[in-house]
């Protein structure tokens, strides 16, 4: 009976080694091999963000909020902060070189805010993926 | 968060202020970073009050049986993109379905005189909606467009109640598809805001106006209430116009001619 006891704890070292196994991938985002670095968003072939890269990590809530009230309420559209922005640049691309939703499972955004617990609320009504910003009524996301 | 107040953060402002400053050099380097592309097109400053956005539609210009400037104003702000939700019936979504733009036709009993009436948001000066909305989610921007701030927006339905012309419309379910320039998504308000994608991008149109010319109607001229030299002002000053619901005093932007 004792060796099953011990067998037990010892499946539960187990099951804890797995399971910090699986959560490996969501820290790596904050590592430095990021796990969306080796996508192919053009972000992940550029040295650091609008802002350093640890600032961003933290504070992009911030510039994401006050570019929201700049654009909304005084009409200034294209600001060097911008949610569009962020995703035209980290939205990853599929095989068949179509954008994959940044908020979805594993995408950039994803990443961080699954590991943080944080819940992700700008995609409820912003696109998830560019559509042209020129060309008026674009319709490529339903391409998604 | 580490954020808890609204109050600025002296400490953060030097340091975005710094950082940018490494940003600018960083970005002089000879093809290192370019994240920004300057668009004179696009507005620098702030929306002032010395513009106020207008419209005159002519009633008798306006066709009957045409629908150009609803589908152009649907395609232009993702209406088209929206789905039936499963199980809902064909007349509650009909109900539910955004419209910015409603074609309504009113006719003299008497004289059996008839007019189209593409009723939208009038963009009051004093706009009810704005009065009556408990977060400040209706607002009215310094260019007289009548919006709603979806960030705000509780989804109470007060404004639509309050506003004489039914020119607002409620998101009932989870939106899939949705284009960068037109948010949308479930539990807002929204109604026409004259194209304020191409007011901040240096457009000079409005969806429904381009579409009307092309149908060659020209029963739609849309700009600036405040400058003389605009084709709006000159063709308010050439044919005789009215605001609907006058008697409520709201002053509002969108005028009609020939009802």
């Amino acid at each position: 009976m004792h060796g099953c006891v011990l067998s037990k704890g010892l499946w539960a070292v187990l099951v804890l080694a797995g399971a910090a196994a699986l959560v490996r991938p969501a820290l790596a985002g904050h590592g430095q091999e990021e796990a969306w670095r080796k996508g192919n968003s053009k972000a992940a072939g550029l040295q650091h963000c609008v802002m350093p890269t640890e600032w961003m990590r933290r504070h992009h809530m911030e510039l994401i909020k006050r570019e929201r009230t700049l654009t909304v309420h005084e009409g200034i559209r294209k600001e060097r902060y911008s949610l569009a922005g962020c995703v035209n640049c980290h939205v990853q691309y599929d095989a068949a070189h179509k954008p994959i939703a940044i908020n979805s499972e594993g995408q950039f955004c994803d990443v961080c805010h699954e590991y943080a617990g944080a819940s992700l609320d700008c995609f409820q009504c912003h696109a998830r993926v560019p559509t042209p910003e020129t060309d008026y009524g674009a319709h490529a996301e339903k391409g998604e | 968060m580490s954020k808890t107040t609204d109050q600025p953060d002296q400490d953060r402002r030097a340091f975005i202020g710094k950082a940018a400053g490494a940003l600018a050099a960083a970005t002089l380097a000879p093809g290192v970073f370019l994240h920004v592309t300057a668009d004179a097109a696009y507005r620098q400053e702030p929306v002032t009050s010395k513009v106020r956005w207008g419209m005159l539609i002519d009633t008798q210009r306006c066709a009957n049986g045409c629908t150009a400037c609803v589908d152009a104003c649907n395609h232009e702000n993702g209406m088209d993109l929206l789905v039936k939700p499963e199980g809902l019936s064909d007349d509650m979504w009909d109900q539910q379905i955004p419209r910015w733009i409603r074609k309504v036709k009113v006719q003299d009993r008497a004289t059996g005189v008839a007019a189209n009436l593409p009723m939208l948001c009038q963009h009051c000066e004093y706009p009810p909606c704005v009065d009556v909305c408990p977060t400040g989610a209706s607002f009215r921007r310094a260019d007289g467009i009548v919006m709603v701030d979806r960030h705000t927006c509780i989804g109470c339905r007060y404004c639509m109640m309050a506003c004489p012309y039914k020119a607002r419309s409620f998101i009932h379910e989870v939106v899939e598809h949705k284009p960068t320039i037109a948010p949308r998504g479930r539990g807002c308000v929204e109604s026409c805001n004259f194209c304020v994608q191409r007011r901040d991008s240096g457009g000079t149109t409005t969806a429904c106006q381009d579409a009307c010319d092309r149908e060659g109607h020209k029963a739609i001229v849309f700009g600036d209430l405040n400058d003389p030299a605009s084709d709006l002002w000159q063709a308010l000053r050439k044919h005789p116009s009215r605001q609907i619901r006058a008697d409520l005093r709201l002053n509002t932007g969108v005028r009609y001619s020939g009802v």
